[in-house]
């Protein structure tokens, strides 16, 4: 739906975007995922025309977007929840927007009682807190009845129940079979939302894959045991054609084997275990291996260098 | 406002498209930006109330000068004591509302939410064009007007004035007997309608102008503050910079700035500036200026980001 080929932007001297190519797939969500200032915006910019790509094309159903007949019926994108006249009332921002693609008039106060702005349609969006604009600027985004979806760090800034209000939308637009595309630099929030990945850094593609794709990718999907005699455990392990290595205090992380073959091995070898768990990377811990050389500014945090942060017990899907 | 539930996405379908988005639906969303917001009414109301005002006091000064010495009456040019404020500081005014068509909406980042609704720019800045030149023409002829009938409702009974529908004849020069003594006039000024409805409507084309250059201005700045003190510094501060040059030739240049035509077309006694083009061919000029700002600010809205 949304083809990204060959995109190239350069910012005088610093290249913002180099040579990026994805295709947005159809009815899901997918992630766009990299560190500040990793180029998320300006690839999103890049697509809707804003910015004039230095090399590359993208298009949106075979199109490039300001060629559509009705760009708001196609896509629905917000960039930034702040970039209206804080002078205009939201009632009359929607209408401004909503007249540009001939759109019916109804239409605006059926999208302001759907984000529940309904009672605040007349007052001038400058008093609006991040949230409320937030939720302007999905009204605007739904005024088309778009197929495609885009929003940059739609959740930057919320409070928790902004945060569950966006969540909860994309999961409802796309399971009306919309696509979404949703950048973040949060790895946690796309856990709960998004079905596909596109990561960058530095402007560059890092990965393009499904989110279960990605989780089995990360190098930290391990079996953690902890036992008196971790000695016998690593040759029986070897034996049936794992790698177990040693993570202290008579701690082993097994590798290349489920939880359950662990724990048989270990039963039939008459070993004891005091503790067998999953020990999955969380995605954050996957994201921030990827993402590490691409990192724009490292914060030097004594310990903690990217890349090789602890792992830590997974805990997927328990966030909603 | 605290709804956490997942909305639920009723929405009506809408009505099937036909055809695609252009000028029209662009033209509606100007004029309901310009209407939505309150500078414009406030820079309108300034401009109407400065230009109006203005032309009161100046109709009462002229008046209460003619009391005072009846000399005064000589060559008063009565339409553009009307005309002047408005022309002086309503294309000041109405500057201000030309810029902020266009940087209003890069100051509150509102152009890219306008341009992603519609990435057709040119259509985008044709719209903005057609709809901020009528709306600044509409309102510089209705200031225009009002300005000129209070000024000279001010100055009824004065024996001065102007009409526009009779000729005016008034004294060209007096000469008074002693500093106390009578007065007489000798030779005359007749000031057709004619004379008058072209001041009247020429002044108000001119602000118009004005107004269209600081959009233009706008468009190539974006920047509020910026294009408003490149207004100030092209009609104002250039011409007095040029004033300094010698008079052998600076006229030869002065005729081609922007305020030129200010000097011509207000003037109904037939005083004309001999170094100057006549008053259409002078606004000719001001016009030229207009239209290749607007061209370059045209180019520069399509192809810098936005």
């Amino acid at each position: 739906m949304i083809e990204v080929r060959g995109l190239t932007k350069r910012y005088g001297t610093k290249v913002a975007v180099n040579d990026l190519t994805f295709g947005i797939e159809p009815g899901k969500v997918t992630g766009f995922l990299g560190p500040n200032g990793a180029g998320k915006t300006t690839t999103m910019r890049l697509i809707l025309g804003l910015d004039y790509a230095d090399a590359g094309s993208v298009s949106v159903d075979g199109k490039p977007y300001r060629e559509l007949a009705y760009p708001m019926r196609e896509v629905g994108a917000l960039l930034d929840a702040k970039a209206v006249h804080g002078g205009r009332s939201a009632y009359n921002h929607l209408l401004c927007l909503a007249q540009t693609n001939n759109l019916p008039k109804s239409r605006v106060g059926e999208v302001l009682e759907l984000v529940g702005l309904s009672e605040v349609a007349r007052k001038r969006s400058k008093g609006f807190s991040l949230g409320m604009s937030q939720r302007l600027g999905i009204a605007g985004t739904l005024l088309g009845d778009p197929q495609v979806l885009m929003f940059d760090e739609p959740v930057n800034g919320l409070d928790p129940e902004g945060i569950l209000w966006i969540r909860n939308l994309m999961k409802a637009l796309a399971a009306e079979g919309r696509t979404v595309f949703v950048s973040s630099h949060l790895m946690a929030e796309m856990e709960h939302t998004a079905d596909s990945l596109i990561v960058i850094g530095k402007g560059k593609l890092i990965a393009d894959c499904t989110m279960s794709e990605f989780i089995a990718r990360s190098s930290g999907a391990a079996v953690r045991v902890r036992t008196p005699s971790p000695d016998q455990l690593v040759l029986a392990i070897a034996a049936k054609g794992g790698t177990a290595t040693a993570d202290g205090d008579g701690t082993l992380l097994v590798r290349g084997m489920t939880l359950d073959t662990v724990g048989d091995i270990a039963f039939e070898n008459e070993i004891r275990l005091h503790e067998l768990s999953i020990m999955r990377a969380s995605l954050e811990e996957a994201f921030m291996e990827l993402t590490a050389d691409s990192v724009e500014y490292h914060a030097g945090i004594p310990g903690a260098a990217p890349g090789n942060v602890p792992g830590a017990p997974a805990n997927i899907g328990s966030g909603v | 406002m605290a709804t956490t539930t997942a909305p639920g996405l009723r929405l009506s379908s809408l009505p099937p498209a036909t055809g695609r988005a252009g000028l029209v639906g662009a033209l509606r969303s100007e004029f309901t930006k310009l209407r939505s917001v309150r500078s414009t009414y406030w820079t309108i109301a300034a401009l109407f109330i400065v230009s109006v005002g203005i032309a009161a006091i100046a109709g009462f000064a002229i008046a209460n000068s003619i009391h005072n010495n009846p000399a005064n009456k000589a060559s008063i040019d009565a339409t553009q004591a009307s005309l002047l404020a408005f022309f002086e500081f309503g294309q000041l005014i109405i500057a201000v509302l030309g810029a902020l068509a266009i940087t209003s909406e890069y100051s509150t980042a509102m152009i890219r939410t306008s341009l992603t609704a519609m990435p057709r720019r040119g259509t985008v800045f044709a719209a903005k064009l057609i709809v901020f030149t009528t709306v600044a023409l509409i309102v510089s002829l209705i200031t225009s007007f009002v300005a000129f009938f209070v000024g000279q409702a001010a100055m009824s009974g004065s024996g001065v004035g102007a009409s526009l529908f009779h000729s005016v004849t008034i004294p060209r020069n007096a000469i008074q007997q002693g500093p106390t003594g009578p007065v007489t006039f000798s030779g005359t000024i007749v000031i057709s309608p004619g004379t008058v409805l072209t001041a009247i409507i020429g002044t108000a084309l001119l602000v118009t102008a004005v107004a269209l250059i600081a959009f233009a201005l706008g468009a190539i700045i974006r920047h509020t503050a910026g294009a408003i003190c490149a207004v100030i510094g092209l009609m104002f501060v250039l011409p007095i910079i040029v004033a300094v040059l010698p008079n052998t030739w600076r006229w030869d240049i002065m005729r081609f700035f922007p305020d030129a035509a200010g000097r011509v077309l207000t003037v109904t006694i037939g005083q004309q500036n001999q170094h100057l083009w006549s008053a259409w061919p002078q606004f000719g000029v001001t016009l030229i200026w207009a239209a290749v700002l607007i061209a370059v600010g045209a180019y520069l809205f399509r192809k810098r980001d936005a």
